[in-house]
């Protein structure tokens, strides 16, 4: 069955809470999940607090202040800043998204922050996600063509280039992906909407000649059908696309050619 | 222990290349079931306190008797489609979802056979 409790070892204790810099005006508290794979404990919810006015505006911000000044344990994954590289991708107040791109003054009270949900911890913040990778991997996400390559540019008029708005601009963040309860029960053979909407933007791109290939191998009833349109996953992105949409148009396609 | 590699086991056995007919089977008895459904719940509440030869009037009518037929029809379609989902994303043992999935079929075949066979029954006179 679904696991819906976590196991003994994976429970979340209480953790340490570092105290508040002195004099500090705006204190927040964070509360970060952590993790070593090193020692034999439980995973624990360390608090700490930060001065708002001495700090960004940004969650990823604090973290990095955090991890600078109070705490250099602390493990996280971030590169951008800027929300294009996906790297800083957790579940923050309930919701998975980049701490990048998220306002501090955006959350009331205490920010508890995770890592993605349902994927092995590597350490602290940092998840696996080689399945994941692997899984875009095996949808191969690049241009495919039979026709030899042409001497210049291939071509594509403006209409169809339109076609691929809203899905060329994913990051692959996965946190759409680890937000999905059908991933979560099933993430080995479902392939998840990051993966899904990879393999449609590769679909809808008018200049790839293997759109039906692309279609055999998306037509399983876990590869694809697993999405019952939950739409956690078009709720959490990030970047404010639709990977639920981009599921849709694809089992539409599986219609239209039957 | 496996040293098979990530993408090899992602590709795994590959794609079933199925799964297509069982989504839209699913959608056109969910849509088939909104009007049938009404109906058939606007025809029994009519139908509240009604003697048999009534009922069996009722049921005389082909197109009623085979509105009936329909609603059953689909109704069970629809249910074994949707449990069959349900134990697939749940069930994680092999034997206990194969096992549950045939019972949930069967049981569908065997109390929509029932239901029909009763609809008919009464159709032809009772």
């Amino acid at each position: 069955m679904a696991q819906f409790r976590l196991p003994p070892n994976s429970r979340i204790a209480k953790g340490k809470a570092w105290p508040a810099p002195e004099g500090a005006k705006r204190p927040r508290r964070f509360k970060i999940y952590r993790y070593d794979p090193d020692g034999a404990d439980n995973p624990r919810l360390d608090t700490y607090t930060v001065d708002l006015d001495d700090c960004g505006p940004m969650v990823l911000d604090a973290i990095i202040k955090i991890k600078n000044e109070v705490d250099s344990t602390l493990a996280f994954r971030r590169s951008c800043r800027e929300g294009v590289c996906g790297s800083c991708a957790f579940n923050i107040g309930g919701t998975n998204t980049l701490a990048c791109t998220s306002f501090i003054a955006d959350y009331r009270g205490d920010i508890a922050i995770y890592p993605l949900p349902h994927l092995p911890v590597v350490k602290d913040l940092v998840p696996d996600l080689t399945q994941a990778y692997a899984q875009l991997a095996s949808v191969e996400p690049w241009l495919k063509t039979r026709t030899p390559a042409p001497e210049r540019e291939r071509l594509q008029s403006p209409e169809d280039r339109e076609k691929l708005d809203g899905l060329w601009e994913c990051v692959l963040c996965f946190s759409c992906s680890t937000s999905c309860p059908s991933y979560w029960w099933n993430g080995e053979r479902y392939l998840g909407p990051a993966v899904l909407l990879q393999a449609y933007r590769w679909i809808a791109d008018s200049r790839d000649e293997y759109t039906g290939e692309r279609l055999d191998d998306l037509e399983d009833p876990f590869r694809l059908y697993r999405c019952h349109t939950i739409m956690n996953c078009t709720n959490t992105c990030p970047k404010h696309l639709n990977p639920a949409k981009a599921i849709a148009e694809t089992k539409k396609l599986m219609v239209a050619r039957q | 222990m496996s040293f098979r590699t990530p993408l090899g086991r992602v590709r795994g056995l590959g794609s079933a290349k199925e799964g297509t007919h069982h989504w839209w089977a699913q959608r056109v008895t969910a849509i088939a079931l909104v009007p049938l459904t009404v109906w058939f719940v606007v025809s029994i509440l009519m139908l509240a306190g009604a003697d048999r030869g009534a009922i069996l009037d009722w049921l005389g009518n082909p197109v009623t008797a085979g509105l009936l037929v329909m609603t059953i029809l689909a109704a069970f379609h629809h249910g074994q489609l949707g449990l069959q989902v349900v134990i697939e994303d749940y069930v994680h043992n092999e034997g206990w979802k194969i096992g549950l999935i045939v019972f949930v079929k069967l049981a569908a075949l065997l109390f929509g056979g029932i239901g029909i066979v009763s609809v008919l029954k009464l159709a032809f006179g009772g």
